[in-house]
């Protein structure tokens, strides 16, 4: 079993990098593009039993700084 | 004054701390990531600046989660001083000993240069030997430097006066200008600039020297 982890930036908390990749998509010639936020998917292999509750402590504790980021839990 | 310097993995600034405790009159234990006590009667924790663990996941979030980190967490919480430098800072925030993160610098780059630092508090051990005010020159070298609270927690710090540090010239996006901050002990100091790096004249400079002197004078071993 897998979980899959999604990791972003709160909303408010400035996204430099998501703001450079705007800037580049307008730049290339792609409009229409008003927002971009960058995050990072994280993957974890699972032994069979292993809960959602399980991740969201992992992430709680270590996957996620909940001071500025979020995080949703995916079980696959 | 005994000082124990945290290595990890990574860390690149833990000799030169470990020389600037010892000008000031440290004894210096250097403590590895994996060890699970501090030597026995350590006054202050020094975590340095670096890259621990290669900055994967979250500069800091790994280092926060090492076995030595729990000790130094205890020692926080029995009223033990902490000072965390750069890396160090950042390894404070991700264990909540002290508040915030550290946001990758607004410009996204690797910052290196000295620069003018505001001492916005001269109630600590760690920023009595400079005037309320002053500014001193130390230099920065990060990449992820941008400190980043809610706006409960910026306006408690200012309130508390606890920010130690602002800078002169924000290089790197970090709100109220902040450059290191306190803890509500006051004995927890995390800083993004390296008075390590201003300890000696062969730096260029001497403004970071008071900051260890003044720690040895208040941290007198018994």
């Amino acid at each position: 079993m897998k979980a899959r982890v999604h990791v972003m930036l709160k909303t408010g908390v400035l996204d430099p990098q998501g703001e450079a990749v705007r800037h580049a998509l307008g730049a290339m010639g792609f409009d229409g593009v008003k927002g971009v936020r960058q995050g990072k998917v994280i993957e974890l292999d699972l032994d069979a039993g292993v809960t959602k509750a399980d991740v969201e402590a992992m992430c709680e504790k270590l996957l996620a700084n909940t001071v500025i980021e979020s995080y949703s839990v995916e079980m696959v | 004054m005994h000082a124990a310097v945290i290595v990890f993995p990574g860390s690149n600034c833990d000799r030169d701390l470990a020389v600037a405790f010892e000008a000031a009159g440290a004894k210096v234990s250097m403590v590895w990531h994996k060890d699970t006590a501090l030597p026995e009667g350590v006054d202050i924790v020094g975590i340095p600046g670096g890259f621990s663990y290669g900055d994967y996941l979250r500069c800091g979030a790994i280092a926060a989660n090492s076995p030595i980190c729990g000790e130094v967490a205890a020692h926080a919480n029995r009223g033990g001083y902490v000072m965390g430098i750069c890396n160090g800072f950042q390894v404070l925030t991700e264990t909540g000993l002290l508040p915030g993160a550290l946001l990758r610098n607004a410009g996204l780059k690797y910052i290196c240069k000295t620069v003018g630092l505001k001492v916005a508090t001269s109630d600590s051990d760690f920023t009595s030997g400079y005037t309320a005010g002053s500014v001193i020159n130390i230099p920065i070298a990060h990449h992820d430097g941008n400190y980043y609270a809610d706006a409960d927690t910026i306006a408690e710090l200012l309130a508390e006066d606890r920010v130690a540090f602002t800078y002169e010239d924000n290089p790197n996006g970090a709100l109220a200008d902040i450059a290191g901050i306190l803890s509500a002990n006051r004995r927890v100091l995390g800083m993004m600039p390296h008075p390590e790096r201003m300890a000696d004249p062969v730096h260029g400079g001497t403004d970071g020297v008071a900051l260890f002197r003044a720690l040895a004078g208040a941290l007198v071993t018994a």
